[in-house]
């Protein structure tokens, strides 16, 4: 069970929230002009790191607002959690074999 | 070379008190180089193995694995063996699998205690009725044993099923495979171990991957926690990890690696002889040899390498379990644990060649790879040794997600991923 602090509301249990997958990830700014490879690309190729991972999440039960949270996928320590739209956090790579 | 198992060897080695039993498998140190290594000592890399030797006279084959052989995946899912899959090619893959796991135990010469009790998947509403006389008749026209059952003929096939689920999970129905059932886990890995390294296949235990090494688009070996290894051909089959190996490699993959959870209870005398699972709920249970009952849970929502899992999770099954069959209330569960599983977006896995020569990659089976391991190794020993697709494992292909001939099993599957 996580514990995740809700930039609005303070720490919730993860039963209230919904998981939004992987975070900054850009809409084509031109779709008209992409590759099949490139959008297969941008709809299914995403991370799975064994470390550090970027990630979307929405507040379902509570404010119902999307914030990120970089999270380590192998401890489920929550290192950073910010506002849509601010940058990604400098957190150094965890990332195991 | 293991000897021959058999009532005459059984009696033969209790004169000596079962002490002079040789070892199944052998456990050498790594060769320089081999013609092709197979990355992960679960089911599906030890059938690769196997068939390699077996069936395509690949006689230099090491298969490597990171920890002990069968202790990832292949030691932690609910051993449930069924085919009635709803796509064309779905159907072709799993059926393949289900036949030969019909003949592994002589095959291997490995009691694989396959058990083929029958597989109820119910329905709790009209929807799931509709679905799930869909894939009856779409499995039956793939020559697949496939029946739809209505409430009573569910109550007379499972006994312990309280149909009204409690009010909040009603059985309007059901569909049956009856040549679906399970098998003991660990002893198919041990089985394929065994049939492997008798075939001159070295299994290489505790030998972590590092690194790949690629040399003009074409893979030369691997850096191993026992020092670099030469390789041809290299297969992955790493479940929840495939992501890992693929970064080394730099492919990228469609997956996402989520913890699955199942649990046992304490053991109780025989009360369930067939298989029930509800695809709604996200609940499966069969009783074991041992009396435990085996349940199976559903998969955490967000990414995790943890090999534990969350604990609402196991409390949604639980309840869904409890309203299904009062019987079950009292009962202490055991044990639980988690095993990292490699989702693809259409819930069907990958068998596939990669942009790297000579890298081959058999991931994404998901929340329901051990029902696969036989048909799985077989079709990727083919794609392996020929360097082009098996017939049945080409729609299979990583290629699919720039086409976009996506195999959606997602809940047509019989259950929801």
């Amino acid at each position: 069970m996580l514990l995740i602090p809700c930039p609005y509301c303070g720490e919730r249990e993860e039963t209230e929230f919904s998981f939004g997958d992987e975070a900054h990830i850009q809409r084509p700014a031109d779709p008209d002009s992409l590759s099949d490879e490139e959008w297969a690309r941008y709809v299914f190729m995403h991370t799975n790191p064994k470390g550090v991972h970027f990630e979307q999440w929405v507040h379902t039960a509570g404010c119902r607002k999307w914030f990120n949270v970089v999270r380590d996928t192998v401890s489920y320590e929550i290192l950073a959690v910010y506002e849509m739209g601010k940058p990604k956090p400098d957190i150094e790579d965890r990332r195991q074999v | 070379m293991a000897s021959r198992y058999s009532a005459f060897s059984l009696i033969k080695n209790a004169l000596s008190y079962h002490e002079k039993w040789t070892p199944a498998w052998r456990s050498p140190e790594p060769k320089k180089e081999y013609d092709i290594i197979i990355v992960g000592a679960g089911g599906h890399g030890l059938a690769t193995a196997y068939y390699l030797a077996k069936e395509l006279g690949e006689r230099n084959v090491a298969v490597i694995e990171r920890g002990w052989l069968g202790g990832g995946n292949t030691g932690r899912n609910t051993t449930i063996v069924r085919s009635n899959y709803l796509w064309d090619e779905s159907a072709a893959l799993y059926e393949h699998a289900l036949r030969l796991w019909e003949g592994l135990s002589q095959e291997l010469n490995y009691n694989v205690m396959f058990s083929q009790r029958g597989v109820l998947n119910l329905a709790h509403n009209e929807h799931d009725m509709r679905e799930i006389s869909r894939r009856v008749n779409a499995n039956r026209l793939n020559g697949i044993d496939s029946e739809f059952l209505n409430a009573e003929q569910v109550k007379e096939f499972c006994p312990p099923i309280d149909l009204r689920g409690g009010g909040r999970y009603p059985v309007l129905g059901a569909s049956l495979q009856r040549r679906a059932g399970t098998a003991r886990h660990d002893a198919v890995a041990w089985g394929y171990a065994r049939g492997a390294s008798d075939l001159g296949v070295d299994i290489i235990q505790e030998c972590p991957v590092n690194a790949m090494r690629i040399e003009n688009g074409k893979i030369t070996g691997l850096d191993t926690g026992k020092g670099f290894i030469g390789a041809r051909k290299v297969g992955v089959v790493v479940a929840g990890h495939s992501t890992v190996l693929a970064d080394m490699a730099g492919i990228s993959l469609p997956i996402k690696s989520v913890p699955l959870q199942a649990l046992v209870s304490e053991p109780v005398k025989p009360c369930i002889d067939c298989v029930v699972m509800s695809g709604a709920v996200h609940a499966y249970v069969s009783q074991s040899d041992k009396g435990e009952l085996v349940i199976g849970a559903g998969v955490d929502k967000y990414n995790g390498y943890g090999q534990r899992g969350s604990l609402p999770v196991t409390e949604e099954t639980l309840a869904a379990v409890c309203e299904l069959f009062p019987q079950f209330r009292r009962m202490r569960m055991l044990r639980q644990w988690g095993g990292i599983v490699d989702v693809c977006p259409d819930a069907s896995p990958i068998i596939s060649k990669t942009p790297v020569q000579g890298l081959y990659f058999n991931c994404g089976w998901g929340t329901g790879g051990f029902k696969a391991t036989p048909g799985s190794g077989h079709v990727f020993a083919h794609t392996i040794a020929k360097d082009e697709p098996h017939p049945l494992a080409a729609p299979f292909s990583l290629d699919r997600y720039r086409t976009g001939y996506l195999i959606d099993e997602h809940g047509a599957a019989a259950v929801a991923h």
